[in-house]
């Protein structure tokens, strides 16, 4: 139990005490939402769907948990890198609890971050509909960090290197940003749009906080809580499995 | 306490380590020598749980560290060869993760750590992050870090590699303590042959994944008929010098170091 603890707080001050990393990763979200905000605003409204800010706050807000928490799961590939690592590994300590220390780790960096992005964008002009939205959205959060840190450490587990890092982010994490409806409504898609946002896990994220957030959702709060769960239960055994399996 | 048998560890067709066998006794400091990328640390991988072995038995205090993980973790501590500390933290930080890793009771914990760190000169730095030390600072920290719990075996895998004739004068005295006083068995690797000469009761030297000679250092001069380690060690491997390449991980650092540079 203490090694969990230690190694969830080593992630958490190595987040304190990166401020400029801090800096720098609320960068992207306030394009996204600035950007797109304003910028996609009148013909959005002209469709019909009222204001996009509304509708893009918390696609912002999960896209920042999102790559939060894979890139700190990612993480393991720099302390192997370093060296660190090793010597977790070869700890008197059950590696399932290692995995839990860092993906726990992780997906508290990630919901710090979160919150920090939900701030931002109170500031641009974002209203929640009413004040228990915050805690609400604060639950979705969790979820969406600890799925994302799972599959963070599956990944960091199963590569021997930082090269990978592009195609990852390339054709793992981008897809899933932009396919999970942060920036456009799921419905009228195109067939095939349409199924492959529904196997995207942070669709029924941004689902459900969008739920909570601003009152409105494609599925319902509740299938996306259960979907969420579900995939974050598997693969948590599943980033347990590939961390157990690692050769240095 | 350690026992090896016909290990043999194969990285596709290379055969990193050939049909090793040998044992150290309880209480023993076993000297591991030879060139570099002979396979000494890829045995010391295999025997402290990192790799598996393609074949051969080893055994750690009559535990399989390939089975019996967990069990096998309690009883080793080690030195690697390369950094394995983490920059952001500070020494003191560093020090305190491995403690509670390694189930050591947080008194005990205080107090050896402080000891450590004013034996080899940290202590005024305990504050400080990690990555804003020198090479021999870290290097020291890493063996500092190696002597928090008292394990029944302790790998030191090139402990010496960057440190001033001081810092190592201080390891091989504490090496030496800990030995007698607690019975510790002690594994290690070195390229300098006087340190092995000075501390090693017994000696194996590998080459090309095999192993060459194993003994007394007296024996083996005797057999190889020199006056010194350092003669009897040329002549058992040669004096050709022997390539490594770099893996991807050493090239990730290089790059890091490089980038880490530019920005300054």
């Amino acid at each position: 139990m203490s090694a969990i603890y230690i190694l969830w707080l080593r992630e958490l001050k190595r987040y304190i005490r990166s401020r400029a990393q801090i800096i720098a990763s609320l960068g992207q979200p306030m394009l996204y939402l600035l950007v797109l905000g304003f910028g996609l605003g009148p013909v959005f409204q002209r469709a019909g769907n009222g204001s996009y800010l509304q509708f893009v706050g918390p696609g912002v807000i999960g896209m920042t948990v999102l790559f939060s928490s894979i890139f700190s799961g990612l993480g393991l590939l720099w302390d192997r890198q370093f060296g660190f690592l090793k010597e977790t590994l070869v700890a008197p300590v059950p590696r399932l609890h290692i995995m839990i220390g860092r993906t726990l780790g992780g997906a508290t960096v990630a919901v710090l971050q979160g919150l920090l992005v939900t701030i931002v964008c109170l500031f641009a002009g974002f209203r929640p509909v009413n004040l228990l939205s915050i805690p609400l959205a604060l639950g979705f959060m969790i979820a969406i960090a600890l799925v994302f840190a799972a599959l963070g450490v599956a990944i960091g587990s199963s590569l021997q290197d930082m090269q990978a890092f592009q195609l990852i982010m390339n054709f793992v994490v981008m897809p899933i940003y932009f396919l999970s409806g942060a920036l456009f409504p799921l419905v009228g898609l195109p067939k095939v749009l349409a199924i492959i946002t529904r196997l995207d896990p942070l669709s029924y994220g941004i689902d459900g906080m969008r739920a909570v957030l601003s009152g409105k959702s494609t599925f319902n709060p509740v299938t996306d809580l259960t979907v969420l769960v579900c995939v974050g239960a598997v693969l948590l055994v599943f980033g347990a499995y590939r961390f157990s399996k690692i050769e240095i | 306490m350690i026992k090896v048998q016909h290990l043999v560890k194969k990285f596709g067709t290379f055969t990193a380590v050939d049909d090793v066998s040998f044992d150290v006794a309880e209480g023993e400091i076993f000297a591991f020598l030879g060139p570099n990328g002979a396979g000494k640390t890829t045995t010391i991988k295999m025997l402290t749980t990192l790799l598996k072995p393609t074949s051969g038995a080893i055994e750690l205090d009559g535990l399989n560290p390939e089975t019996q993980q967990n069990a096998a973790r309690e009883r080793f501590g080690i030195v690697f060869q390369d950094p394995s500390l983490d920059g952001d933290l500070t020494a003191w930080e560093n020090m305190e993760l491995h403690g509670v890793l390694y189930h050591v009771p947080h008194k005990q914990r205080r107090q050896r750590t402080e000891e450590l760190l004013r034996l080899f000169e940290l202590w005024e730095r305990r504050k400080d992050q990690v990555k804003k030390f020198s090479g021999g600072m870290k290097r020291r920290l890493e063996i500092a870090r190696g002597f928090l719990h008292t394990p029944r075996i302790l790998f030191l895998d090139e402990p010496t590699l960057g440190l001033d004739p001081q810092s190592r004068n201080q390891l091989w005295n504490h090496v030496k303590k800990v030995n007698e006083a607690e019975r510790i068995t002690v594994f290690l690797t070195t390229h300098y042959m006087d340190e092995a000469d000075r501390v090693a009761h017994r000696i194996g030297v590998i080459d090309h994944g095999k192993l060459v000679a194993q003994g007394t250092p007296k024996a083996i001069k005797e057999q190889t008929g020199t006056d010194s380690l350092e003669e009897a060690f040329l002549k058992l491997t040669g004096s050709t010098t022997r390539d490594e390449s770099a893996d991807s991980n050493d090239q990730m650092r290089q790059f890091a170091k490089m980038w880490s540079g530019a920005k300054r």
